[in-house]
């Protein structure tokens, strides 16, 4: 008697045992491609940040509800779990919608005057600011000393020597 | 008088610079792709879903290329102007219905005339994205060799036709 109890409770816990490891594989598979989109979703979410919707101009793809930033956060998906790299896709919707697509603007003989225009300005600025102080030192000329304070010079001079 | 002169320069060059800043229309941004080929696509036709328009079957030809759809307002305004210049015979047009519905569109070109040789449909928007479309209408001159030579954003007005497309086309058709 106690002997088929055993066997049972062997039987039962060999069998919870496979459910148990059933219930973990299926679990593994889910997990897999969750792990891969999650991979795919960051790479989105990079990347539609960094790119300008074109609807709403002052927008990234990543704030706008536009139809076409839909679209293209589907592209750039699409492209994103294909592996394709961020320079890739980026490359990719510049071919098809010009600079102006990237947040950042890259260095170029057209852009030369965007990055370096403010500086340039600011450059402009100090050096007009350091001339016209300048300029401004030399203009405020001492006034000659008048007869009563000559006298006092002198006086005063002439008390500590 | 002198102290007066820089900053009346300088106050020039502000007004200069806004002037010519606020005639600039930040929505047209210019496209990388004039100058380029034209990208390939086989579509089909919005009249017969069954055939196909496709960029080789315009090789040998300067042709207008015009995106629209039934649900934008600007083209609309733009209708009539290529009704009228497909009556002229000037330059074959080709259309694409973006993002649209077959029915919706059908409806839209037997109410307003339809100025098309044939209008493909694109109605998941990938050739759009292909084109760089972020707006429509747009309108791409596409030359002989399948190049494209120009790039409308926004509806094409007499006047554009006037003095840039016609000309263009002209020009292209007779290399």
């Amino acid at each position: 008697m106690k002997r088929i109890f055993l066997i049972r409770l062997i039987t039962v816990f060999c069998f919870l045992l496979a459910v148990n490891t059933l219930i973990q594989t299926a679990w593994a598979k889910d997990a897999q491609p969750l792990q891969k989109d999650a991979v795919v979703e960051a790479q989105v979410q990079r990347l539609s940040e960094e790119l300008r919707c074109l609807v709403c101009q002052n927008q990234t793809l990543a704030d706008s509800h536009s139809e076409l930033a839909e679209d293209l956060r589907q592209e750039i998906r699409e492209m994103a779990a294909k592996g394709m790299s961020d320079q890739a896709i980026i490359d990719y919707l510049v071919a098809r919608y010009g600079d102006f697509v990237r947040y950042r603007p890259p260095l170029k003989a057209s852009t030369v005057l965007l990055w370096f225009g403010p500086f340039a300005l600011l450059l402009a600025g100090a050096v007009g600011l350091f001339v016209m102080l300048r300029r401004r030192e030399k203009m405020t000329v001492e006034p000659p000393l008048s007869v009563a304070e000559a006298h006092k010079v002198s006086e005063l001079l002439n008390k500590e020597s | 008088m002198k102290r007066f002169l820089l900053p009346l320069v300088v106050f020039l060059t502000v007004v200069g610079f806004l002037a010519v800043g606020l005639n600039l229309d930040p929505r047209e941004v210019p496209s990388p792709l004039v100058g380029k080929p034209a990208p390939m696509f086989s579509l089909p036709r919005l009249d017969n879903p069954e055939k196909t328009i496709s960029t080789k079957d315009m090789l040998g030809k300067v042709w207008l290329f015009n995106v629209w759809a039934s649900w934008c307002g600007a083209c609309r305004d733009e209708h009539p102007v290529l009704v009228n210049l497909s009556k002229s015979g000037a330059v074959p047009i080709y259309g694409m219905n973006y993002k649209d519905t077959r029915p919706e569109a059908q409806q839209w070109l037997e109410a307003g005339g339809n100025p098309y040789i044939a209008s493909a449909m694109d109605a998941d928007g990938r050739v759009g994205i292909d084109y760089g479309v972020y707006g429509v209408p747009e309108t791409y001159v596409i030359d002989k060799a399948g190049v494209i030579a120009y790039k409308q954003i926004g509806p094409v007005t007499e006047e554009v036709l006037r003095n840039k497309i016609l000309p263009l086309v002209k020009r292209l058709q007779t290399q």
